[in-house]
Formats: structure tokens, C-alpha cells, sequence
């Protein structure tokens, strides 16, 4: 099912939770929307299954408004963070909640609601459990009831609010690959949300990236990383450093220094260079690139992290180098970048 | 988990104080309630099984548990239906002059009961405010059973109501928002989700209210008119016996409450117990 997002805003008692939002889910997509806490991703998502209502703009399921429809027209399978089982229920009878609940007509026989919860208990790998209490169950087994409890409802369109939120990291990374086989099988339409970014990048098709009510950049993983559309998320995603330069007829200056890039053409006046400290080499030669003090060296797993003071100010830069690489612990020393990305200080502001 | 292997009297625990304070549970449940009753049952073996059975199933003495047994249980179910009620919406709805209302439902608590009794005696009174009109619908209140479900009423309603509040306001909001995307209307939500988590504190309240009714004295005597066979409950049948000296008849009636009290008792704890164990802990 496509869900198109059109121009959607939502305030809280006059507080804006959500500024003209928009965006286009494609049937069978696999999408996360990434952006730390308050930056609307969960308001997004309650919107899309009806859990709130819209001050202003539409949401459309296939080519129908759903704008005002209630929760239970809607069609979503919703999975909370902390899994919402009801535990004075089995889990086969959890499992089978919303079948039970529908309408005369439309409910399907006991010993097929009891032949559906089994058959999707044995999806989510939990064969046999069925006569379990949520109570006597692991934090990542019950999660798992909780989506085949949502799936049970054929939905239109699954959501997760941070479903591995709860969980340990062993745990959430076995999950998190099931997760994106179940969605490989099944091919529902599937929206997630989450704070971290890996998890978002691994899983998805597409990310959207959040911040501050509003969508920085859609796109693959691979787009949200080499090519941040904003400085937030650059800095969002991954490592990074910023250093503060200035531009001048599209030459880029540190300390009234040039640096050997390309020539820009952002405007004249100061700017902030982002760099990813695995996008920054050695350097021979001082002239056009960037010179420091070395402050400090790390060994992580599988490389080497130096810090670098720069020109007396109190910027500091990150660099990662190959492991093998050993290095003298003090003295100058000068780096230039492989891949960079150039924003305007007041674009920078607004992000920070 | 229940243990597999027997009792463990004593499970080693880096928490020190355990023989003292178990020691001194003990030594204190038995000055307060143990030899009291203790008491009373060793009084009223003293009679002999023949002439307490004889005392016990007296006609009076049965009509007497009879009212306050059934009125005490009529007024329980009663407030797990109201109480629920007024709990749900202190707990749910937001409305001005909720503290308010809030602070009356210790009311029955704090006054004394006796003046709770002359206050509805007068109220439901052929000729009082409320009994005024009942009167022509051929409907007595005062000085009849109901009168006595009236009162026992009045004084049990806080014990459902304080009891259910607090669950009430713990149960996850997400538990109904995950009902209602199942599909599951409000009144299927409220009956097969809500309602469920609560039985057991409403138990609990329900048990505490009619403890409470079963032993209440002082309101009732006021509205019930006492006519034995008719009005009477049980505690005013042990102040009667004991006000003609015959404290064999008035231990007797006191014993067997008592069993029924404890018997009441131990089996809603014993239905907790079980519905604990099969819905995980707290449920």
C-alpha cells in the first residue's frame, strides 16, 4: 500500500510537534525514520496509524484520505517499544486479538483464529509457545508476539516504534537482520522508527532523517552518508568533525591560510568545514592543507585515532588512520582532506 | 516460580535481620490479633459442642449472620461496580473540582460511623429528605434490610475506590492504543483488555470492603431498626447477648463469624494467588 504524507503538521497544546511534513512511502518499502529524541519521528508515525489526529494536512493510503478515518479503520499493525502484550493473555490468544475483536461477520471461526495464531507464531519462530504468558517469555521473544499479534490483522501498513529499543545489543542485532528476512518474505509496507543510526541504515530501503519537526534528507544509506544533505546530518550520521573557515571568492581560507580545494560557490563569508576523520591523509607538505598539534592517540579495534589541536583555537579534529600505521605521539603535523562537505555558518547554526 | 523441592525456610540473603525481624512480626501478630482470638475461640469451646451448635444455629442467630453476611456482600458488589466507576473517571477525566471529590471518598473513613448512621437514618427516613419521596413508591429504606445495605454501602465505598485508583492509573496507555490498532472498539478494549488488569486489585478492594462491612456496628444500628429476626446483624446480636450476660451466646455468634470471615477471606487470597502465578508477577 502507498501512504503518501502531504503537507502535515501537528501542534500540542500550541506547541508544533511537526512542521509541513512531507513525504511518499512506496508499496513494500522497508523505511526508518531516524532523528534523535523530539525530533517528531514517533508524532510521524502515531499520525500515520491514527493514534493522533492532524492540525493540518493529509495522509492517504493508496488513493483513499485517511486523514480523519479512526484507528481501527485504518488497518495498521503497530508495535510498541515496550511490546503493549496483554499479559493476562496467552500468547497464541494475544496473537489472535484481533481477529477475535472483529465483527460477527467478518470473524473467522475459533479453531481458525487458533490455526492463524499458530501459523504465524511459527513466522515469527516462536512455534509451540502459544500457550505461554507474556510474563514467561524474553524481552526479544516477546517483541517477536507483538509483531505477529500486529500481523495477525493483514495489515495495510506496519509500524514500529522503536521495536529493539528495549532490548540488549546481542539481542537487537539478531532481530534486526530476522526483521529484514520477515520483510524480504512477506513484503509488507513497513515503517519503523529508531534513534540509531545504524540500525536505520542496516534495515532500511530508504532513511528519513529528522530534526526539530522536520525531514533533513530522504534517501538510501549510502546517499544519507556521502552525501548529507545539511550540516545536521552530517553530524547526525557517523563521525565527524567541523572546522570553522571562511570563503572568499569561492577559495576557502583556515586562519587566512587557503586551503588546496576545488574552488566553491558558496558565497562569501565564513563557513564550516565538515570532514569525516577516515576522509583525512597525512600530509608532507604544510602549505594548502591542515596543520596542528597532535593532543592525543588512541587505538581502537582497528585503527588509530589522533587528535589534532588546530591553529591555537579551540577546534579540535579527529583523524582515524590505518592500525598498522604507527605514529610518533607529539609534534606537528599536517592532513589534508580526501572528502569534505562545505555549509554556510548560518545554515550550521540553525542545525546545532 | 513456585519451588519445585519442598519449603525453604530460609533462603541466604546479604540482607541482614531476618531472624529478628521475623521474630518480631510474629511476637507482634500475636498481641494484636492471635491471642484475642485465640481467646475467643478457647470462650466459646468452653461451651461444648452440643450447646454451641444449639447456640449457633439458634433461629435469631442465623437470620442475624444471614443479614450480615448478605447485606455485607450485596453492599461489596455494589461499590466494585460504583467504586470502579468513580475511580475510573477520578483516575481518567481532568474536570474542575476533582481533588474535591477526590477528598470526599475518605470521608466514610474519617467520620465516626455512628453520626454516618443518624445522617442516613434521617435522610431515608419515611419523612426525610430522600425517604419522602421513596415513601410513595412503597419503597422503606430506614429500619429495614435494605436500610443495612445502605449504610454498609456508605462505609465500604473508599476501600474499592483507593484500591482500584492506583492500578488504574498504571495501566500502560499503550495497552489500550495496541487494542484499539487491532481493531478492537472502545467498549471491546474497556471489557477484554482494561477490566482484566484490574480484577485483581478490584478484588482485593472488594475483599477489604466487605471485611469491613461484615464487622460494622456503628452506622448500622441507627438505620437497620433492629427488629430480630428482621433487622438485626450479628455484631448488635453479640452486644445484646453480651448486655444480658451471657457471654456463652455471644462468643458463640463471634466464633462463627469469625470462620466465615476467614474462610471468605482465604479463598479470595487463594484465587490471587492464582491468578498471580498464572498472569507473572504484579499482574
Amino acid at each position: 500500500m502507498d501512504i503518501s504524507i502531504e503537507n502535515i503538521r501537528k501542534e500540542f497544546e500550541r506547541f508544533p510537534a511537526l512542521h509541513d511534513v512531507s513525504l511518499d512511502i512506496r508499496s513494500g518499502e522497508l523505511i526508518a525514520l531516524l532523528g534523535p529524541s523530539g525530533s517528531g519521528k514517533t508524532t510521524l508515525l502515531r499520525l500515520i496509524a491514527g493514534l493522533e489526529f492532524l492540525t493540518s494536512g493529509r495522509i492517504l493510503f493508496g488513493n483513499e484520505d485517511a486523514s480523519h478515518k479512526s484507528v481501527q479503520e485504518r488497518n495498521v499493525g503497530f508495535v510498541f517499544q515496550h511490546y503493549a502484550l496483554f499479559k493476562h493473555m496467552t500468547v497464541a490468544d494475544n496473537v489472535g486479538f484481533g481477529l477475535r475483536v472483529r465483527p460477527r461477520s467478518q470473524r473467522p471461526s475459533r479453531a481458525e483464529i487458533r490455526r492463524r495464531a499458530e501459523e504465524l507464531l511459527e513466522l515469527v519462530q516462536l512455534p509451540g509457545l502459544g500457550k505461554r504468558f507474556p510474563a514467561q517469555l524474553s524481552g526479544g521473544q516477546r517483541q517477536r508476539v507483538a509483531l505477529a499479534r500486529a500481523l495477525a490483522i493483514e495489515p495495510r501498513v506496519l509500524l514500529l516504534d522503536e521495536p529493539f529499543g528495549a532490548l540488549d545489543a546481542k539481542v537487537r542485532r539478531e532481530l534486526r537482520r530476522w526483521l529484514r528476512e520477515l520483510h524480504e518474505r512477506t513484503g509488507h509496507t513497513t515503517v519503523f522508527v529508531t534513534h540509531d543510526q545504524e540500525e536505520a541504515m542496516e534495515l532500511a530501503d530508504r532513511v528519513v532523517v529528522m530534526s526539530n519537526g522536520k525531514i533533513e534528507q530522504v534517501g538510501s544509506a549510502d546517499d544519507i552518508y556521502d552525501a548529507p544533505a545539511s550540516p545536521f546530518v552530517f553530524s547526525f550520521i557517523g563521525a565527524s568533525n567541523a572546522l570553522r573557515v571562511h570563503v572568499e571568492a569561492g577559495r576557502v581560507y583556515l586562519d587566512d591560510r587557503p586551503l588546496e580545494l576545488p574552488r566553491t560557490n558558496l558565497p562569501d563569508g565564513p563557513a564550516r568545514l565538515y570532514l569525516r576523520p577516515h576522509d583525512l591523509e597525512v600530509s608532507r607538505d604544510e602549505a594548502g592543507s591542515i596543520p596542528g598539534v597532535i593532543s592525543a592517540v588512541r587505538r581502537t579495534s582497528g585503527a588509530r585515532l589522533i587528535e589534532l589541536e588546530i591553529g591555537g583555537r579551540r577546534d579540535r579534529l579527529e583523524i582515524e588512520l590505518p592500525a598498522e600505521q604507527s605514529h610518533r605521539l607529539n609534534g606537528r603535523l599536517a592532513v589534508r582532506p580526501r572528502k569534505w562537505q562545505l555549509y554556510r555558518d548560518d545554515e550550521c547554526r540553525l542545525a546545532s | 516460580m513456585a519451588h519445585a523441592a519442598g519449603v525453604i525456610f530460609r533462603q541466604p540473603s546479604v540482607i541482614p535481620g531476618f531472624g529478628l525481624a521475623l521474630g518480631f512480626t510474629l511476637i507482634y501478630l500475636s498481641a494484636i490479633v492471635l491471642i484475642p482470638l485465640l481467646a475467643l475461640v478457647v470462650k466459646s469451646a468452653g461451651l461444648g459442642w452440643s450447646d454451641f451448635w444449639r447456640l449457633a444455629t439458634d433461629a435469631r442467630t442465623l437470620a442475624a449472620l444471614r443479614l450480615s453476611f448478605g447485606a455485607a456482600l450485596v453492599a461489596a458488589m455494589i461499590n466494585a461496580v460504583f467504586g470502579l466507576l468513580l475511580a475510573w473517571v477520578l483516575v481518567r477525566y481532568r474536570f474542575p473540582g476533582r481533588r474535591l471529590i477526590d477528598a470526599f471518598i475518605d470521608l466514610p473513613f474519617a467520620l465516626p460511623t455512628a453520626v454516618a448512621g443518624i445522617a442516613l437514618t434521617a435522610l431515608y427516613a419515611p419523612n426525610g429528605w430522600v425517604g419522602q419521596f421513596l415513601a410513595p413508591l412503597g419503597l422503606k429504606v430506614a429500619y429495614t434490610p435494605l436500610g443495612v445495605i445502605v449504610a454498609l454501602t456508605f462505609v465500604s465505598l473508599p476501600f474499592i475506590v483507593r484500591t482500584v485508583e492506583p492500578v488504574l492509573a498504571e495501566i500502560d496507555r499503550e495497552l489500550e492504543e495496541a487494542s484499539a490498532t487491532l481493531g478492537a472498539t472502545r467498549l471491546q478494549t474497556v471489557s477484554k483488555v482494561v477490566l482484566p488488569s484490574l480484577l485483581p486489585a478490584l478484588m482485593t478492594g472488594f475483599a477489604l470492603a466487605l471485611a469491613r462491612a461484615v464487622g460494622e456496628y456503628g452506622s448500622v444500628i441507627f438505620i437497620a431498626g433492629n427488629i430480630p429476626y428482621v433487622s438485626e446483624i450479628a455484631p448488635l446480636l453479640i452486644v445484646i447477648r453480651l448486655e444480658e450476660f451471657n457471654y456463652g451466646a455471644a462468643t458463640a455468634v463471634a466464633a462463627v463469624m469469625l470462620a466465615i470471615s476467614f474462610s471468605m477471606l482465604l479463598l479470595i487470597n487463594l484465587i490471587q494467588a492464582w491468578s498471580r502465578r498464572r498472569f507473572g508477577h504484579g499482574a
